[in-house]
């Protein structure tokens, strides 16, 4: 078996691996500006559940959040695919980078802009969703684009339990054609093609959004 | 509980010792690939910043079975430990490059010039004046590099390493009544608590770096 015959299957498991990563990402990011919210809360009973979950996810690694979600759930009478498993395991680990990096941006938003929007009549809500978020999401864009770089890495980790991504592929492939060296080039290839230039890009976001900082 | 908490403590140390071995070769490493990012010659430090890039590109557990299973020196395959630590070793490597550059790049340029005013060699300005410095700005991230390494290196037990996740997954093959997730939880509690001197450490460096600065 050569490399025109077992492509296909490293493309199959490279479409589960970017399906996993859309899910974590989008999920992981609305969870994690939740979360941003609830660390940044003045309120304790908001404020603290939140930053354990922020500490925890970043924390502990993920290969152990994926275990823990695989193994343990079932225990509490939650089943779950394997693929679903590792969608919430990597969403968590997402979301609790995420989070901060958020508020990392919503923090870097200057108190002026707040000021403006209560000296204007804005209610508190209206300010923080259309004055101070969109300017705080702007400025954690380069990191967020990072972190969605790294959590498409990161599914390779569900290899671990089983879910028929591109690293799984790999490893079935290479058990058949014992061409390890060979297979497990091209895979880190599929991984680096994807990742090396969306990480120019985001050097190329991140240049052009301090150029346009005041 | 008590036993899961033994079973998955007895692979600490190799835990550790992945992280610690992985970081001195990314350490010593990374100070060949930072001189060849910084080179004047442009098409060769662009190699060196592609090369970087690349090995950023490819995610851990890809390195470790690419070097694991792929790389056989004679007909004797590299044992777990030691494809383990060159993995890490080569990622950290490249990620210990970047930052090392990141803290030259950040020095004023009236260091060199006042350097060059004082009549200073080239190697010993470079040795002597910026590198104390460029050492101070990037400490903080190199601390935190470490402990994302410390998490990494759960990674080594797929390819059999016998550290605390390669443990808690025994454990739990062993013990089919005790609930799966006692010993991961017990590791992932291991980690957090392993996590914390270093992340005390590194938040005592910054605000020391900040008071001087």
């Amino acid at each position: 078996m050569d490399l025109a015959q077992y492509l296909p299957r490293l493309g199959q498991g490279l479409a589960v691996s970017l399906q996993l990563t859309v899910i974590s990402v989008v999920i992981g990011y609305v969870l994690g500006t939740l979360l941003a919210l609830g660390v940044s809360s003045r309120r304790p009973w908001l404020h603290w559940p939140c930053l354990v979950v922020v500490e925890f996810g970043r924390g502990i690694p993920a290969l152990v959040v994926l275990y823990m979600v695989y193994f343990g759930l079932p225990s509490f009478g939650v089943l779950l695919e394997n693929f679903a498993a590792a969608a919430a395991g990597l969403t968590f680990t997402v979301a609790a980078y995420s989070s901060e990096m958020i508020r990392g941006g919503i923090a870097s938003v200057p108190k002026g802009q707040r000021e403006a929007a209560d000296a204007l009549g804005l209610a508190p809500a209206t300010t923080f969703v259309r004055v101070i978020l969109p300017q705080g999401l702007r400025s954690s864009i380069p990191a967020l684009m990072g972190l969605a770089i790294m959590s498409f890495q990161g599914t390779s980790l569900a290899y671990s339990i089983s879910v028929a991504e591109l690293m799984s592929q790999a490893y079935q492939v290479s058990t058949i054609t014992f061409q390890y060296l060979s297979v497990y080039g091209v895979t880190g290839l599929i991984f680096a093609a994807i990742s090396v230039p969306l990480t120019w890009l985001s050097v190329g976001v991140e240049k052009r959004l301090a150029r346009g900082a005041r | 509980m008590g036993n899961a908490f033994i079973a998955v403590l007895m692979g600490l140390p190799m835990t550790l010792l992945v992280t610690v071995v992985a970081f001195a070769i990314g350490a010593i490493g990374g100070i060949p690939i930072m001189l060849g990012l910084r080179l004047r010659f442009a098409p060769l430090a662009l190699l060196f910043r592609f090369a970087v890039d690349l090995i950023r590109g490819i995610p851990p557990i890809v390195w470790l079975f690419l070097i694991y299973f792929g790389v056989q020196i004679g007909a004797v395959r590299l044992s777990a430990f030691t494809a383990a630590v060159i993995g890490l070793g080569i990622i950290s490597s490249a990620y210990l490059a970047e930052i090392y550059r990141g803290g030259y790049s950040t020095l004023p340029k009236g260091q060199l010039e006042a350097a060059h005013a004082l009549g200073l060699g080239r190697a010993t300005t470079f040795l002597r004046i910026l590198t104390p410095q460029a050492m101070r700005t990037s400490l903080p991230s190199i601390t935190t590099y470490l402990m994302s390494l410390i998490k990494d290196s759960s990674i080594a037990s797929t390819i059999g390493v016998m550290d605390m996740v390669f443990l808690s997954n025994q454990f739990a093959r062993q013990n089919p009544t005790t609930s799966g997730i006692v010993p991961f939880f017990i590791a992932a509690l291991v980690y957090l608590i392993v996590s914390i001197p270093v992340a005390v450490l590194s938040r005592r460096l910054d605000a020391r770096m900040s008071r001087n600065a």
